[in-house]
């Protein structure tokens, strides 16, 4: 399936290369950096490239392309969703994931690659069992590592690969168990230039964080299970129940984790929290423009707004920006052309406005369209949609664990069109 | 030279360390080595201190060295020239190490085979180790170096691992498959033995990696799946992740060879409903005729039914197989139910949109109805990459119909003005397509591209211009002043292909402009040797076409652009030149064609059919690498066409006997499996018997009568004992059975009750055996001790019998028979199976496993809510049965049903109703089957179709039924060949439950937890005969199916049950106070069940 993987920066260095099968030169990655030359930005480069004897599979994730050899039929999305699932265990044992941190920890990189696949098809994915393998690098014991000379790699063999619950390792213990859960829900929308919603839905995901001694086997239900629309779970969620109940039951994995993801029914209206008025205007003969751009509270279920955050594309003509924002800051890159007004918190009595004047490249035509502007916001201790956990429950286990719900609406794709 | 020398000295340095640790010492290098490395390191000198620290004997600093190369590997840089240093680790102590050094190897012992074969050795050895993961890690690094001389050590290894204890080995092993055969493809013949066996695997940790062994080696190999296809099935939902893709592909590819197409003739295009209407009202009726005659295969269902879980993967590439099933298998109505998991994938990263969205691309241009709702999830955003901005547009293009077309048009006015000149163009491109599918906005389309002529930027015009000429060509005539604006506007436009189009447009359409159209051949004519080829040619065609309709104006300017063509650099203009000469100016030469040059060349053009690039994707299964590329890809393996005539599906049926040993011990829940073994114990004894005609007569008796005994004893076994009851239920029963009569029977019931005690003495150990045999966990106790008076019952049976008249020497026989046909009966009743269903169709013989299998996980998921808990067998059977469809109204067949109160085989969560059916017509029935079901949602496990029903006889099915803890009616229709009738059956509360056993201290411990909210309770007055506690209990379990719990107070009476469906716990307590009044309490999460409960036990025990 998977025959090699490439890690390359975006200047088009290959900084790690791995061989589940026979050894694939690095020069087939010349197909791909042709691609990316061709790309205007690093988004654009297409996912799938077929060579002569080679398909190319890439993905570009937190400004890294990782890039998979492929040479018989599989189905791309099985390469793509295992790519993701790399970056994610980056990610998860070292905080980050980016060039600095492959490079820094070269060799437990390569050996957790070659623990995920077995002749490229995948052998153990899920982060419990690798961290049983391969222990992640704490602060501390790497100290201990230096003194001492012993390793991260794990002397017990592990069991969680045995086992019919293979996310959730065996013998977990903790003084204080706790298992929390953020309820976080996006809004994607698409508002126009009268404020108008074009297109709105919520999208919702419970993020579980459990830490539960032994095997506990938990109970989660919710108030009004019926305005989830469409459902994804953690493979520990026991789908009959679902089916039956509407009740979440599952053996949690030990950590963090995704518990399921959500989407809530397009037909109730989507309350959209904010409201933005805006005009950005050029001028005809073409030497600038004006811009003017104020955001208020909407509906917002009496909670305040936080983490406000206007961003727009200006088109690539705009020159400089000359703005007044009322409150928070802006910054403009010249070179991305990119502003960003950050706002904070939302004040409903004094409402923050950005103005000033546009100037554009001398000479240059008036852009023909209005830059949209992306909002970003964050509100606390409200689910938009309503939901509500009612209650969890633990079997299996003796002790009393110290559970909590949080709940927190963001904006996802969150587009205002001017 | 010099490295060969090296290499023969490392190999006996290696040879000597290795025998080393044969003797079990540490490695060390010998002096002898060292010299050797010195040799060796003279020429490498950059790796001189890693190789030091190799040879060192501190674990740290090896440890060091290795991760240093293993970096050296990760970079790509070259690092086997330490490969003797390194393998000589390859034994180490230390696990970190030796991993690393497995790396290592795995690396580059392609390129250095002799070194290699080293450390075969070592492997040998670990795969013998106790340790089940080192013998999985041995064999893996052993199956990844690609050696050739070793292939037979791998085979025998892998052989080996196949039949390995654990599981996670056997996975190992069918990884090794593949590396083997990709290493050495003549091994192929014995790696399919080895793939065949695996495939028999039941762990679902080997599932996923044997069928993508298959798949490499073998997919043509239909045949190998077969008789695992059910188990694949079943199995499913409990596979890894990757697994589950790799399955369900293959099961997409086989479901195709072996199952009948579910789709309508016309199925194919079937999305159009309009079609349908069109169609003659014959036709019509042709297709419902063959659209009835179908009938789905339960395979082919079956396998629909368990991948539709997995929709709710978190796995994207999980959900995106499962979608292509259901496109390429389910019938077309069904097809739908993946849009919202595809819609929601649209969530994901943006590489799994790319993908996702060419599939809706795809499957949007058969069936827009699938996604039409769904149409704003497509709806552009300015950040998206430019591919998933093209993808978007091209399905919101298929999308697009009357109704919703202005939406969509008013969006692309948005993205027509984007900043992105590419996606503005696909737009114009997509606006354009949108004109010509739906004639009623071609028109507001048309004007709306000659707007956008104007606009500034050139590919935009551009490529109005050649979607304009395009449309125009569909609807000619009254377009003529369009045609004049983009003549006025040719001077500014440079994009060439805006020019070629404009200038053929102009010559298409010269005598609807015949002022103009000279005048731009004369500019034309001017510019044309700075032009584009592409545009001379136009301008040459233009010219011909001008010369022969108004010859008069133009046949100067033709004349000197054919002269100017006739010295052009490029040779295609020279050519065209030369022909077009030839063809409109006549001469000696010409011949008979210039006399057709009109019509050749003013020939009416047929209009362009503006389609979607992805119009002939469908030709590739989707989801695969090759339907994303538009080409095949190597090892892509093509979807066959549904056969005409099904093969025979009886290939799959399985042998139980294998799977039924398999399973039973790993049952979380014995009790469930006891108590349907029990059933097939008690229902086929008496086929079993009528089978075997020979022996006597006595012993037929005898077993006849120990099942008889056996259901009623089962009755017993629970607190409530009510002697008539029991007569009655072993009444029933023997009536069943040919040759024993009611009188017999009962006087056999007397002297089982006096021959109880000392046969039970003897019988013991049978009983014993066989139980501890079918489940390995402890036998309940109830359960052995019903096991044991069964068959002590059927023991003394025959002591009965031969009491009745024979001589001695038969009742030795007998009694020996007894023992052993316990043992045997129970592997042969389980053979039997399909006798429980009426017909004797091949019935699929792996639903017996389903459910088994069902109750695995049920005992998975249940067992930490109270391992003490357990379902036992109905306290009482109520002998009511309800009307379903009366004789009248079902022209003859009538039906009733009662409620068996039997765990339901084919799901732990159904209930099972008992059905019979009777043909009181004159006319034999044929065909009877279930049908149509609402609530559609409704999980009815169906009994199989009954051919045909003499008139008088009756037939009793069973069905599960679902109802999912809701005494909702269960509706549905029950249909023969000629009809249909729509019959429901409404559960009452007590139905739904299953009793379980459990403790009193369990019981106030689970009533502990179900306090509050979950309390309903009532005080009644007790009618007078209802004061003592046997007729409480029979009251409660005539209302309710729930369990005696035992209760250490004579006034308290306790019942606990479980919801048949989500397994919920359902606690009744009846307590007595003075004067004939009781409290009567219910604890019950089901808040609805509870006070729906007190209100039957309420009205049973308060009347007579």
């Amino acid at each position: 399936m998977i025959h090699s993987l490439f890690l390359i920066n975006p200047s088009g260095d290959i900084f790690l290369e791995k061989h589940w099968k026979s050894v694939v030169s690095r020069s087939v990655c010349d197909y791909f950096l042709e691609a990316k030359e061709k790309a205007l930005e690093p988004e654009d480069v297409p996912p799938v490239i077929h060579t002569p004897h080679h398909y190319l599979i890439s993905i570009y994730r937190d400004k890294l392309f990782f890039l998979s050899i492929i040479q018989t039929e599989v189905p791309p999305l099985f390469v793509i969703e295992f790519l993701h699932r790399i970056a994610e265990m980056i990610q998860d044992y070292f905080g980050e994931c980016s060039e600095t941190v492959v490079k820094d920890n070269m060799v437990m990189v390569y050996e957790l690659l070659e623990e995920m696949l077995d002749n490229g098809f995948p052998l153990a994915t899920e982060s419990n069992i690798l961290k049983e393998m391969i222990r992640p690098p704490t602060i501390l014991r790497s100290v201990v590592n230096t003194l001492t000379g012993t390793s991260n790699v794990g002397d017990t063999l592990p069991t969680g690969q045995l086992s019919t619950i293979p996310w959730r390792r065996a013998g977990v213990k903790y003084t204080n168990n706790e298992a929390y859960f953020d309820v976080v829900e996006e809004i994607d929308a698409i508002l126009d230039q009268s404020g108008t919603t074009v297109f709105a839905e919520i999208q919702g995901v419970v993020e579980a964080c459990v830490k539960l001694s032994g095997m506990p086997d938990l109970t989660l239900s919710f108030m009004n299970p019926r305005l989830l629309d469409d459902v994804s779970f953690h493979p520990c969620v026991r789908y009959k129940r679902w089916e039956s109940e509407r009740v979440l039951s599952f053996i949690p994995p030990d950590g963090n984790f995704t518990l399921m993801t959500y989407h809530v029914n397009a037909q109730n209206l989507v309350a959209i929290p904010v409201y933005v008025k805006q005009s950005i205007s050029f001028f005809e003969s073409g030497s600038g423009g004006r811009l003017d751009v104020t955001v208020g509270p909407k509906q917002t279920m009496g909670k305040t707004v936080e983490g406000v955050m206007v961003t727009v594309h200006m088109p690539k003509t705009i020159l400089s920006v000359n703005l007044t924002a009322t409150q928070g800051s802006y910054i403009y890159d010249n070179g991305t052309k990119l502003l960003v007004w950050d706002i904070g918190k939302l004040n409903p009595q004094k409402l923050p406005n950005l103005r000033g004047s546009l100037s554009l490249q001398a000479g240059a035509p008036k852009p023909e369209e209005n830059p949209s502007l992306n909002i970003d916001l964050k509100i606390q201790q409200l689910a938009i949609s309503g939901l509500k956990v009612n209650r969890l429950d633990m079997f299996g286990e003796k002790y009393k664990p110290f559970k909590g719900v949080k709940y927190i609406t963001k904006a996802g794709k969150f587009q205002v069109r001017t | 030279m010099l490295n060969m020398s090296t290499n023969n000295l490392s190999y006996n340095d290696q040879g000597g360390s290795d025998s080393a640790v044969e003797v079990g010492q540490e490695t060390t290098p010998t002096t002898n080595a060292g010299a050797g490395f010195g040799l060796f390191s003279t020429n490498f000198k950059k790796n001189d201190d890693l190789k030091e620290m190799l040879e060192s004997n501190k674990d740290s600093l090896k440890l060091e060295a290795m991760k240093r190369i293993i970096a050296l590997i990760a970079k790509g840089k070259n690092a086997s020239e330490l490969f003797p240093a390194v393998v000589k680790n390859v034994a180490s102590k230390n696990i970190e190490l030796k991993k690393l050094v497995y790396v290592y190897l795995v690396r580059y012992a392609e390129e250095q085979q002799d070194l290699a074969l080293l450390s075969i050795s070592t492997f040998q050895r670990a795969l013998k180790d106790p340790n089940q993961l080192i013998r999985a890690s041995a064999l893996r690094v052993l199956s990844s170096i690609r050696v050739p001389i070793i292939v037979p050590i791998m085979m025998l290894a892998i052989k080996e691992a196949a039949s390995d204890m654990s599981p996670y080995v056997r996975k190992t092993s069918a990884h090794a498959i593949q590396k083997l055969y990709s290493l050495d493809p003549d091994q192929k013949e014995h790696l399919i033995e080895v793939i065949e066996k695996l495939l028999k695997d039941k762990s679902t940790l080997v599932a996923g990696s044997v069928v993508m062994a298959f798949e490499e080696v073998c997919p043509d190999r239909i045949d190998l799946i077969h008789k695992n296809y059910r188990k694949l099935c079943n199995l499913l939902v409990d596979v890894e992740e990757w697994g589950q893709v790799v399955i369900i592909s293959m099961l997409t590819r086989y479901a195709r060879t072996q199952f009948t197409s579910p789709w309508k003739e016309d199925g194919l295009f079937d999305e159009n409903s309009e079609r349908a209407f069109y169609e003659s009202d014959e036709e019509k009726t042709e297709n419902e005729k063959e659209a009835k005659s179908y009938m789905m295969d339960p395979d082919h269902r079956l396998l629909l039914r368990n991948t539709k879980p997995l929709l709710q993967s978190r796995n994207t590439a999980v959900v995106m197989s499962v979608a292509q099933l259901y496109w390429h298998l389910a019938p077309k109505h069904e097809i739908s139910i993946v849009t919202k998991s595809l819609v929601r994938l649209l969530r994901s990263h943006r590489e799994v949109q790319y993908i996702v969205l060419q599939n809706i691309a795809t499957m949007s241009i058969q069936r827009k109805g699938m996604f039409e709702p769904y149409m704003k999830s497509f709806y552009v955003r300015s950040t998206d990459a430019t591919h998933i901005k093209s993808l978007k547009l091209e399905i919101l293009t298929n999308l697009a119909n009357e109704a919703n077309i202005s939406t969509i048009l008013r969006e692309f006015q948005t993205y027509v003005k984007s900043q992105d000149k590419q996606f503005a163009a696909g737009t114009i491109q997509a606006i354009g397509r949108c004109a010509t599918n739906i004639s009623e906005v071609t028109d507001t389309c048309l004007q709306g591209l000659v707007l956008l002529l104007s606009n500034r930027d050139e590919t935009v015009v551009a490529e109005s211009v050649v979607v304009i000429k395009k449309l125009l060509q569909t609807q000619p005539t009254q377009h003529s002043d369009i045609i004049k604006h983009m003549a006025k506007l040719f001077d500014n436009i440079t994009v060439p292909m805006a020019r070629a189009s404009i200038l053929w447009l102009i010559g298409e359409y010269c005598e609807r402009v015949p002022k103009i159209a000279p005048d731009v051949l004369r500019k034309m004519a001017k510019t044309f040797t700075s032009e584009e080829d592409i545009v001379k040619l136009q301008t040459v065609n233009l010219a011909a076409k001008l010369y022969l309709t108004n010859s008069k104006q133009t046949k100067l300017l033709t004349q000197y652009i054919l002269n100017l063509g006739k010295y052009d650099q490029n040779y295609d203009i020279r050519d065209r030149t030369r022909f077009i000469r030839q063809l409109i100016v006549p001469n000696e030469k010409s011949g008979a064609l210039s006399k057709y040059a009109r019509r050749i060349l003013l020939a009416p053009k047929p209009a362009p059919v503006l389609e979607s690039a992805y119009k002939d994707r469908d030709r590739y299964q989707l989801g695969t690498l090759s339907h994303t590329i538009n080409t095949k890809a190597s090892g892509y393996l093509e979807l066959s066409d549904w056969p005409a005539v099904a093969p025979d599906q009886s290939v799959r049926n399985v042998e139980v006997i294998e799977p039924v040993k398999e399973w039973t011990p790993s049952l979380g829940k014995s009790k469930l499996s006891k108590s349907s073994d029990d059933k097939f114990y008690s229902d086929s004894g008496e086929e079993e018997e009528k089978e075997k005609c020979s022996g006597s007569s006595s012993s037929d008796d005898s077993s006849s009568s120990s099942s008889s005994e056996e259901s009623g004893s089962e009755a017993e076994s629970d607190e409530e004992k009510s002697s008539s009851q029991s007569s009655e239920e072993s009444n029933k029963s023997s009536s069943q059975s040919e040759n024993s009569s009611s009188e017999s029977d009962s006087e056999q019931k007397k002297k089982n009750a006096t021959k109880k005690p000392p046969q039970k003495k003897t019988v013991k150990p049978t009983a014993k055996d066989s139980d501890s045999d079918e489940n390995g966990n402890v036998a309940k106790e109830a359960s052995s001790s019903s096991a044991e008076e069964s068959s002590s019952g059927s023991e003394s049976g025959s002591d009965a019998d031969s009491d009745s008249g024979t001589e001695h020497k038969k009742k030795t026989k007998s009694k020996a028979k007894p023992k052993m046909e316990v043992k045997s009966k129970k592997v042969v009743s389980l053979l039997d199976l399909d006798d429980f269903t009426p017909t004797p169709v091949t019935q699929p013989k792996s639903y017996v496993l389903s459910p088994s299998l069902l109750g695995d996980l049920e005992g998975l998921s249940l067992a930490n809510v109270s391992s003490t808990m357990q379902v036992s067998g109905p306290a009482f059977v109520p002998e009511k049965s309800h009307d379903l469809l009366h004789r009248m109204t079902g022209k003859g067949l009538s039906a009733q049903y009662q409620f068996p109160r039997q765990p339901c085989l084919y799901q732990p969560t159904m209930v099972s109703v008992q059905i019979s059916l009777t043909n009181t017509s004159d006319h034999p029935l044929e065909q009877i089957h279930i049908g149509d079901r609402s609530p559609t949602g409704l999980n009815i496990y169906c009994f199989n179709t009954i051919e045909c029903l003499q008139p008088e006889a009756s037939v009793t099915v069973s069905l599960g039924i679902d109802f999912n803890d809701s005494t909702q009616a269960a509706n549905f229709q029950l249909c023969t060949k000629e009809d249909q009738f729509s019959v429901s059956i409404q559960p009452a509360v007590g139905e739904l439950f299953l009793p379980i056993t459990m403790t009193e201290q369990d019981f106030r411990k689970e009533q502990g937890k179900l306090l509050g909210m979950n309390e309903s309770s009532a005080t009644i007055t007790m009618a007078a005969e209802n004061t003592t506690s046997q007729p409480i209990s029979r009251q409660v379990a005539t209302v309710a199916n729930l369990g005696v719990v035992p209760s250490g107070q004579d006034n308290l009476h306790r019942f606990a049950g479980k919801t048949a469906s989500s397994g919920a716990v359902v606690l009744v307590t009846v307590e007595l106070k003075e004067s004939s009044t009781a409290l009567i309490t219910i604890n019950t999460e089901k808040s609805v069940m509870g006070p729906m409960l007190l209100r039957d036990l309420k009205q049973a025990l308060s009347q007579a």
